[in-house]
């Protein structure tokens, strides 16, 4: 079984790549860090970056891997993002120390978000293409929906909850609010950190990386490449669509537990838990390759910083975006403008096809 | 009475949505894209029309008229450019480009007007008609007759002209149709044109009934319009119609009896329950893969 | 007992009776042929007997096991395996790992020692890694294990779809023309195969197909198809001299 070691080592080495970049980045940003060599706009993006390459590795599952277009990514960041922020609120200074504290902090915001993509997979799934599409997106608006209308609230007598208003809550006046409607949750302790940011990212790929090359991993993609063919295998096709769908939401959970813990304030507005996000994260995703994990984080870290790097240009960088967007698509898409592109790139070990021998 | 008031409102909005559907629809059936900028055309043309009478002082008619010959253009304009290059790719490719297009609009209205609300002067004469303790606005009618006529003329266009059955043909099957010596490209060309003239006519409508503009006022229309012609069955002229009016009046009558925050929800929602139950939506057609 | 027992096996789409009355026998190792001329209802009776459609009438009997209506998952576990008339791999899965799936509920361990890689997992991908290459030599695919799927020549899909369905160890294979597209010599090789698998896996083997030279060549017995009902059953060399059948498929 020689051949077989081969092709081990090959997924072993690609996966290790993987890993290996992640980790020499964060090595690079904390030289230049510690050299100051970083502008404190830029450090502020450090942990939105890990936040964001944890959705678009979590998404390229649903929507790489498991082949289904979800445009409500954004929903279970949110869930993840408020479940865990209210968790926090509640046990700040009850269970010690901080550190163990927010990491039962990740568990509550996986845990939750996890169940919501479970229980919301169960009927999306069902659906197809551009309608799974647009229910996904639906229910992301409507979880940003009811975030806004929660109110929660802790006083002597225990917890109080209401979507009115702070007053029905009929707290005692030395209640504390936790979760306040619109305006969110304030005072969240912001325990997120670059390092931890990283970590979680090398999380997401083992989880991610490992199920794709397991039993499980091969039933999800035999289920997108002909789900009549794996059905007639005997593969159980709810059981694993559900499965990869709510190990994906799971993960934007973890994004959104260090989104939720990396500020003081946390309101789902529709620029950070809206359509507009899920949309944003798809993009990544697309232009990283469509079930190309590594792609993922590069696109995430590269157009996350595209505009801020833009930002000399000012009222032109999301024009220059949005044109960057459009150009790629095309460009891409072009055999012509491809087959150019590779003649200047080195080669690649092309995959071997043999002729059929007439 | 006041229950009878809200139901005309929500007719109302919901032509509006019907009038975006259409424009949706008739691209999702000839494209086979989610036309994401959609909702950014209403935008253009709402701005267009700003322009036209605040600025210039023209006819309000004359406006729109000019306002939909500017989206009309647009809208072939944006086909030809972004989305005729990929029309063997992928489709989220597509969609990611439509995203982009998006992007493109609304950044561009930005920068020529501002992140500023314009407050837009309604088309219609501030008249309104009383029917003992209703009041119909002016708005209200003009809205619900222009979807009304636009429906008609719609549906006889497409089952009547030569036009119309090559449509009907390039969205059944492109290859087929050019085959029988249908020109795709013109086709294609020609359903934007009237999805993008039709988003104008109905940010005009949506403007006026709702008179504050931004670079970003088409987005959620846009959205729920596409909520709508899938609600009816995506694809679906009648189907648009049926969503559209349903939306808007689910929307209105949340807002008046529910609650105004939870609206969009409860719109979501209706749909996921008409999309569990009939995945294809109202008037969609269900096609079974062949095994 | 009989590997396949059919009794009045109907389907209705609508008003368009699809098959009916369909009766057929298969008994244990034989190599059975159901032919009959295009829309005939083959293919609709392959996916009754698989479970993509729910007759509407009738009994399926897999080795006395009433099979009649159940999933196709159930089906598939209970021991029919198939392949299908228009060709359906895991396109973008590698060749050996098209095969794994198909031994996906032979060698189990949980996701997460998949996860976590675990020594279950160790154990069993190795074991599966060995079963697949087996699979694999049958069909003279082992040395493009690693290729795309979608990468294989025609020919060679043809035979990872058979190897895959194999994998899942049925006691019943369905081939829904296994020589549609291929040549002459490729014809005879799969023939050659076919009659390996059903020896060397004592499998019973049902299936489709309109080359005339493989369905006299291997298949025992045969059913034809015309109209979605029987014309005529038996030993292949009587059916395939039955003047009604040569009517059927020549014309008046």
């Amino acid at each position: 079984m020689t051949v077989m070691k081969k092709k081990l080592n090959k997924t072993t080495k690609s996966n290790l790549i993987t890993y290996a970049m992640v980790v020499i980045v964060y090595i690079i940003v904390q030289l230049l860090v510690s050299g100051g060599a970083v502008s404190s706009l830029m450090k502020g993006l450090l942990v939105p970056l890990c936040v964001y390459s944890i959705l678009a590795v979590s998404l390229n599952l649903t929507v790489g891997i498991l082949g289904e277009l979800s445009l409500g990514h954004a929903g279970f960041m949110c869930i993840g993002a408020f479940t865990s922020a209210t968790f926090s609120k509640l046990t700040n200074g009850v269970i010690q120390p901080a550190g163990f504290r927010f990491f039962l902090a990740i568990l509550v915001g996986a845990v939750f978000a996890g169940i919501f993509g479970l229980l919301i997979g169960i009927p999306v799934l069902r659906l197809k293409g551009d309608y799974l599409a647009i229910v996904t997106l639906a229910f992301g608006e409507i979880i940003k929906n009811i975030v806004n209308v929660i109110y929660l609230g802790r006083d002597s007598h225990g917890i109080h909850f209401s979507i009115k208003d702070a007053a029905s809550l009929g707290m005692d006046a030395d209640g504390e609010m936790i979760i306040k409607g619109p305006q969110g949750i304030t005072g969240t302790p912001t325990d997120s950190t670059f390092t931890i940011g990283i970590v979680l990212i090398l999380v997401t790929l083992f989880i991610v990386l490992n199920l794709v090359h397991s039993r499980s991993g091969r039933a999800i993609m035999a289920i997108r490449d002909n789900r009549i063919a794996a059905e007639s295998v005997g593969i159980n096709i709810t059981k694993y669509k559900l499965m990869a769908f709510s190990i994906s939401a799971a993960l934007a959970g973890v994004a959104g537990v260090l989104y939720a813990h990396n500020l003081s304030t946390l309101t789902a507005l529709p620029k950070n838990f809206g359509y507009n996000m899920s949309i944003m994260i798809l993009v990544f995703v697309v232009l990283g390759g469509i079930g190309n994990i590594r792609g993922s984080i590069i696109a995430a870290v590269l157009l996350t910083m595209l505009p801020e790097l833009l930002r000399g240009l000012n009222d032109f960088r999301m024009l220059i975006y949005a044109i960057v967007l459009i150009a790629t698509m095309i460009i891409t898409n072009n055999e012509k403008i491809m087959n150019t592109i590779r003649r200047f790139l080195p080669k690649k070990q092309a995959q071997p096809v043999k002729e059929e021998t007439k | 009475m006041q229950f009878i008031s809200y139901l005309i409102n929500g007719i109302s909005l919901g032509s509006v949505y019907a009038i975006i559907a259409l424009g949706y629809t008739m691209v999702y059936g000839i494209a086979k894209m989610l036309n994401f900028a959609h909702g950014d055309i209403i935008m253009v043309g709402s701005y267009v029309v700003y322009i036209a009478v605040s600025s210039l002082g023209l006819n309000p008619i004359l406006s729109v008229v000019i306002s939909a010959i500017v989206c009309l253009v647009l809208g072939v304009v944006i086909e030809k450019v972004a989305y005729k290059p990929l029309r063997h790719a992928s489709k989220l490719a597509v969609l990611i480009t439509a995203i982009g297009v998006s992007y493109f609009l609304q950044n561009v209205a930005l920068l020529i007007f501002g992140a500023n609300t314009k407050s837009f002067t309604s088309v219609v004469p501030a008249v309104s008609l009383k029917l003992g303790s209703l009041t119909i606005t002016a708005e209200t009618i003009v809205t619900i007759a222009a979807c009304v006529i636009i429906m008609i003329c719609l549906t006889l266009f497409i089952n009547k002209t030569k036009a119309g059955h090559a449509m009907q043909a390039v969205s059944e099957d492109q290859d087929a149709a050019q085959l029988m010596g249908i020109n795709v490209n013109a086709t294609i060309s020609l359903t934007f044109a009237i999805g993008s003239a039709l988003a104008a006519v109905a940010g005009v409508l949506l403007c006026s009934a709702y008179p504050s503009l931004t670079p970003y006022t088409g987005a959620m229309p846009g959205i729920k319009a596409f909520v709508a012609a899938v609600f009816g069955g995506i694809g679906s002229i009648p189907g648009a119609l049926i969503g559209g009016i349903l939306l808007g009046v689910i929307e209105i009558l949340s807002k008046a009896y529910i609650s105004s925050q939870l609206s969009d929800a409860i719109v979501f929602g209706v749909l996921i329950v008409v999309l569990v139950v009939k995945p294809t939506g109202i008037l969609g057609k269900v096609i079974q893969e062949k095994v | 007992m009989a590997m396949l027992e059919v009794k009045n096996l109907g389907i209705s789409f609508g008003g368009l009776r699809a098959v009916d009355g369909l009766d057929m026998t298969i008994e244990k190792g034989e190599l059975y042929g159901l032919i009959g001329p295009n829309g005939a209802g083959k293919t609709t009776a392959f996916n009754m007997l698989t479970g993509v459609y729910k007759p509407t009438d009738g009994v399926i009997k897999l080795d006395g096991e009433d099979i009649t209506g159940k999933s196709t998952i159930e089906i598939n576990k209970a021991g029919i395996a198939r392949t299908f008339q228009n060709i359906r791999l895991f396109s973008e899965l590698s060749v050996l790992d098209n095969v794994k799936v198909g031994l996906h509920n032979h060698y189990k361990y949980s996701t997460i020692a998949g996860i976590l890689r675990l020594p279950a997992y160790r154990k069993a991908e190795k074991e599966m890694d060995a079963k697949a290459m087996e699979l694999l030599k049958v069909f003279n695919l082992q040395d493009e294990w690693d290729y795309k799927a979608s990468n294989l020549p025609y020919g060679k899909q043809r035979k990872l779809e058979i190897a895959r369905a194999l994998a899942t160890e049925p006691k019943l294979l369905l081939l829904d023309e296994p020589a549609a597209g291929m040549n002459p010599n490729e014809t005879g090789e799969l023939m050659d195969t076919i009659q390996f698998v059903c020896k060397n896996f004592d499998m019973t083997v049902l299936l489709i197909e309109h080359d005339m030279k493989l369905v006299s060549g291997i298949c025992q017995k045969l059913t034809v198809l015309n109209f979605g009902q029987v014309l005529a059953q038996g030993k292949t060399s009587d059916v395939l001299n039955d003047p009604k059948v040569i009517k059927a498929y020549l014309g008046e």
